[in-house]
Order: C-alpha cells, then sequence, then structure tokens
C-alpha cells in the first residue's frame, strides 16, 4: 500500500512537492488580501457615511495591514507559472491555448486595476473626493476578487476540461467557447467559495488582530467595532460559505466522482449514504479499499452524505470500487469501468501516433480519409486519453487519509468559526466582552487555525483530483518534463528558503504594525 | 493637462511621504529581482524551448506524449 511519505527521487514527485510548496506559500497571502478588502471597504463606508475621523483611522489601520500583504504576496503567483514552463512543459503545451485567455485577462487586470486604483487608495487622502477614493478602495478589492475569478478558472478547467477541442495537429487543447471556459459550474463553484473562504479568513484575522488590542487594554473602542464588523462579516460570510460548500460538493460529485469518495473515504457506494463525522484511518497509509467495505470506526451522520452529494436523501453516491468498476448514473447513463477506460485511452494514443506518423509521411491538406477516420477516433476518445497511461488501479486513486482528514479540518474549521463569531457578538451585545478573556485569547489563537482551514480546503481540491493534472486527459507523469531529479530539489529548496524569508519579513512587518496601531 | 499634473503629484507626494511604504518597495524590488533575473533566467528556462527547433514544438510534445 501507499505511504504518504513515499516520495521516490523521481523528477514528476519533485516537481509536485515544489508545486505544493509554493501554491501553499502563494495562499497565504492572498485570502488575507481578499477578506481585508471587504472589511476596509465597510470601514470607510462608515467614514463617507458619518463623516467621524474614528472610521477613517479604522479603515486607514486595516489598510495599512492590508498594504503589507499585498505587498509580500504580490508576484509570488507567477513563480507557479515558471514551473508550468520549466517542469511541466508537456501540461503547459497542451494547455496553453486554453490558459492564454484567462491568464492574460488576469494579469491586465490585476495590473491596471490593482496598481491604479492601490495607489489612490494609499496616496489619495486629502488629494482626492471622499467618494473618489471610497470607490478607489472597493475597486481594489475588486480587482483583486476579478483577478482571483481568472485564475480560479484556470485551474477549473484542469479539474473539469470543457470548453476546448484537441488539435492533434498542434498538439494542442484549442478554445472552442470562452464562454465554457470562463462560466463553467466548476469554475463559478471554486470562485463562490474560495473568495468566500478568504471572507471568513479575513474576518478572523480582524477579530483576532482586535481581541489582542482588548487583552492589551489598548484601542479599546477601536478593537470594539473592528470586533463587530469582523464577526457580523464572518457570520454573513460563514452562512453564505455553507450554501456554497453544499453546491460544491454537489459538482463535484458530478464532475469528480473519485474525489468524492477519497473526501469519504467511501469504498463502496450505494443509496442512502450516509456522511462520515469522523473513522479510523491510518493518516500514513493508503487504506486498503479493495478489500473492505468501510473505514474502522465510523462515525456518520445518516444520508447526509447522498443529500450533499444528489440534493436527495436517498440518492446514489458512487464509492471508490463502484467508480473503478463502472457504475450507472442517476440520469441513467452508464459510466464506463477503469479497464473500459483504459482501452478507449490506449485507442486514442495509438490513433494519435498512427496520425502523426502518416501526417509526416504523406504530403497531404489533412482531408485523407484515413486522417480523418483518425481524427474522429482521437476526438471520441480524448476524454480517456490519460487512461492509456494507467497501468493499474491504484494508480487513478487519490492518497485517501489526506483527502479525509484535509476536508473534515476545512469543515470543522469552518464550524469553529461559526461558533467564534456569534459568540463574539453576543458578547459585545449582552456581556463585557473584556470579561471574557478565554475568548479573546480563543479568538486571537483562531488566526493561526484560520490559515490551516484555508489550506485545508486546497488540500482536498489537488490532492482529490490525483493523478491528473487535466482530469482523465493527463496524468502527471505524463505532463511532467524529462528533467533529473536533482534539478528541480535545487529549486525547490531555493524556493523554501525564499518563501520562508518573506513570510517571516511579513509575520516581522506585520506584527510591528499592529502593535503600533491604529492612529486614533 | 492639469488632470495629468495632479495624477503627477499624487504619485510624487505619495512616493514620497511613504515610511513603512519604504520598506515595502524594498521588499517588493528586491523580490522582483529574485523572481525576474535569478530564478526566470537561471533556474526556469523554457524546457520545450530548449529542447525543440522553432516550429518543431508539436512534434516534440507529441513524442513526449506518444514515448511514455
Amino acid at each position: 500500500m501507499t505511504h504518504l511519505l513515499d516520495i521516490n527521487l523521481a523528477a514528476v514527485d519533485w516537481a509536485r512537492a515544489q508545486f505544493a510548496l509554493t501554491a501553499i506559500y502563494h495562499w497565504l497571502f492572498v485570502p488575507l488580501t481578499l477578506g481585508l478588502a471587504v472589511v476596509m471597504g465597510i470601514m470607510e463606508t462608515q467614514f463617507y457615511r458619518t463623516g467621524q475621523d474614528f472610521w477613517k483611522q479604522s479603515a486607514k489601520f486595516w489598510q495599512r495591514l492590508f498594504g503589507i500583504n499585498f505587498a509580500m504576496g504580490v508576484a509570488t503567483g507567477l513563480i507557479l507559472e515558471f514551473e508550468f514552463g520549466t517542469n511541466w512543459s508537456n501540461y503547459s503545451y497542451l494547455v496553453g491555448d486554453v490558459f492564454g485567455a484567462p491568464l492574460a485577462i488576469e494579469g491586465i487586470v490585476a495590473f491596471f486595476m490593482e496598481s491604479t486604483f492601490v495607489a489612490v487608495m494609499f496616496f489619495g487622502w486629502n488629494k482626492v473626493s471622499r467618494g473618489f477614493h471610497l470607490a478607489s478602495t472597493w475597486l481594489t478589492g475588486l480587482g483583486a476578487t476579478i483577478s482571483a475569478w481568472w485564475i480560479l478558472v484556470a485551474n477549473s478547467w484542469m479539474q473539469h476540461p470543457v470548453g476546448q477541442a484537441f488539435n492533434p495537429d498542434t498538439m494542442r487543447n484549442e478554445m472552442t467557447s470562452f464562454a465554457d471556459v470562463a462560466l463553467s459550474p466548476v469554475a463559478v463553484d471554486k470562485f463562490v467559495h474560495t473568495v468566500l473562504s478568504a471572507w471568513v479568513l479575513g474576518a478572523v484575522f480582524v477579530v483576532g488582530v482586535s481581541s489582542w488590542y482588548l487583552l492589551k487594554q489598548r484601542h479599546l473602542e477601536f478593537a470594539r467595532k473592528s470586533l463587530r464588523t469582523g464577526a457580523i462579516f464572518g457570520l454573513v460570510s460563514s452562512a453564505l460559505i455553507m450554501l456554497s460548500g453544499h453546491h460544491s460538493a454537489y459538482t463535484v460529485a458530478q464532475t469528480q466522482p473519485m474525489k468524492l469518495a477519497a473526501m469519504e473515504a467511501l469504498y463502496k457506494g450505494g443509496t442512502d449514504q450516509p456522511l462520515t463525522i469522523i473513522a479510523g484511518i491510518n493518516p500514513f497509509s493508503q487504506p486498503d479499499f479493495e478489500a473492505t467495505d468501510e473505514p474502522p470506526m465510523k462515525l456518520a451522520v445518516p444520508y447526509a452524505l447522498s443529500f450533499l452529494a444528489t440534493n436527495d436523501v436517498n440518492g446514489y453516491v458512487p464509492g471508490i470500487r463502484d467508480i473503478l468498476d463502472g457504475y450507472t448514473k442517476a440520469d441513467g447513463t452508464a459510466e464506463p469501468s477503469l479497464e473500459e477506460k483504459i482501452a478507449r485511452g490506449r485507442t486514442a494514443i495509438n490513433a494519435m501516433a498512427e496520425y502523426r506518423r502518416l501526417k509526416g509521411s504523406v504530403k497531404s491538406d489533412g482531408n485523407e480519409p484515413s486522417l480523418l477516420a483518425l481524427q474522429t477516433t482521437i476526438r471520441e476518445n480524448m476524454p480517456y486519453f490519460g487512461y492509456g497511461y494507467v497501468k493499474d488501479r491504484s494508480q487513478v486513486v487519490p492518497f485517501i487519509p489526506v483527502c479525509f482528514y484535509a476536508f473534515r479540518v476545512m469543515v470543522g474549521g469552518g464550524c469553529l468559526f461559526v461558533l467564534l463569531f456569534a459568540l463574539v457578538l453576543f458578547f459585545l451585545c449582552k456581556k463585557d466582552i473584556t470579561q471574557a478573556r478565554w475568548l479573546l485569547w480563543g479568538a486571537f489563537c483562531c488566526i493561526p487555525v484560520a490559515y490551516i482551514v484555508s489550506e485545508a480546503g486546497w488540500l482536498v481540491a489537488e490532492f482529490g483530483r490525483q493523478p491528473w493534472t487535466i482530469q482523465d486527459m493527463l496524468p502527471t507523469w505524463v505532463g511532467v518534463s524529462q528533467l533529473g531529479a536533482s534539478t528541480v530539489m535545487v529549486t525547490f529548496f531555493l524556493f523554501l528558503a525564499l518563501f520562508t524569508t518573506l513570510l517571516a519579513v511579513e509575520i516581522n512587518i506585520m506584527c510591528k504594525a499592529i502593535k503600533k496601531g491604529p492612529e486614533l | 493637462m492639469k488632470l495629468i499634473r495632479d495624477i503627477w503629484r499624487l504619485y510624487y507626494d505619495g512616493f514620497r511621504s511613504m515610511t513603512l511604504g519604504r520598506t515595502l518597495w524594498t521588499v517588493i524590488l528586491v523580490k522582483l529581482f529574485i523572481i525576474f533575473v535569478v530564478l526566470k533566467l537561471f533556474f526556469f528556462p523554457n524546457y520545450i524551448k530548449e529542447h525543440a527547433g522553432k516550429g518543431e514544438e508539436a512534434d516534440f510534445v507529441s513524442s513526449q506524449l506518444l514515448n511514455r
């Protein structure tokens, strides 16, 4: 059985580890930017409405923290694109035509919107009208959010490729419908869920920092009002994220059933499926999903998984073995077994090899019957292309323990934050919150927890789609460049050093700014 | 013309009066230098451009995909 730490020295493992490291570090900066953007917008809107200097200084304080985080995080995502070109060149070439438009729009929007309005937001106090300044503050946040949209569109396409057709002449997936790519159900769900999760993280950050001021008996009015703003914002975001979480689970069940089965450690599916709260799964070793029907010591909520996955408490949810053996979907269509998918994948690979050979050997305009027939074969079997490289069943099952526990950390953390926001509001309204030091310390300690929870969400999304770089079309070991492992290993440690330094600098500057406090 | 002068003043005065911003800009510039000059030039070449001739990228990628 596979072990979590079974990293062999192949380049593909180092390339995966490097991409994971870079993405995890990048995501330390992004959610706070998106979350604080709303908080500072709310504070400045209060200033615009009331004209009170208190709100202006409050907005300026959160803008300062936003600025620190923004400066540290800016351009860290570019490194991911470098990795595409060097470590994942096959993948990069295959998706280039699809990713080009979204990433170009992201770059243009990010550069023009953010750089313009960030400047007005920081330099424009007392220089532009209050209304224009307020608009600039909101547009800074909107720019960052739109920027996130296009990145998430690209990510979603890998999870659920739509709106493209493979061209065997250019060897590229070429975009056939921009709308299908930009508005695919996976992209919409991912965007809403991700941005809401960033809002929750921002709210926890505001609540945590404000609690620290109350613990230190400093800036009491500012801290109370920030606590109230953060807790209400967090509670509203949490309510919305529950809805979007349910919808995301439904979409995952339709588009990536293996991911859902791995998240739930559902080895053998069926109707009326319960949602597992916790089970005894070894965190470091792939469980024997072939020989057992369910994990030991399983504690579950009856019918909840069926409802989550199908919107019907009696709905059918396939388990890992069902997906491998083939099953009938709710709409009556048959999902092929792994063996059938492998056969179709190999048919696509063979047809492509033959097409490329014929195309190179004869001078043709590409309309010979044999070439047209091969094109048809490739087109019909391309959705299963990646299965042609699969040798055994275990290769297409994600590492279950990571998916299973990361999902529970994400959902459990979300519930913890709902409790936190509710308690903070209760004590603000009904009690003296400064006396509830346990709650203030708890809120402060929740700041790092929010980051862990946020990263756990990405672990579910990305571990859950393994082994695919493009779902069903390209496994990681084919998407990777033929590089020496040592080359990738060197840059892995370079990034580790660079990002750790950046994080240490950010925490240091952020702590100094928080200790200094608002200028009230 | 006045608009351009105002925009210029906004940036000019803004950059001149920065306090914390100076540190942040230093971090940004050092980071961009490391990313674009050190990492991109020395550690992250475009693999396909390095291994495939101009106009032969599709052949190169197909050989990579079909010979695994």
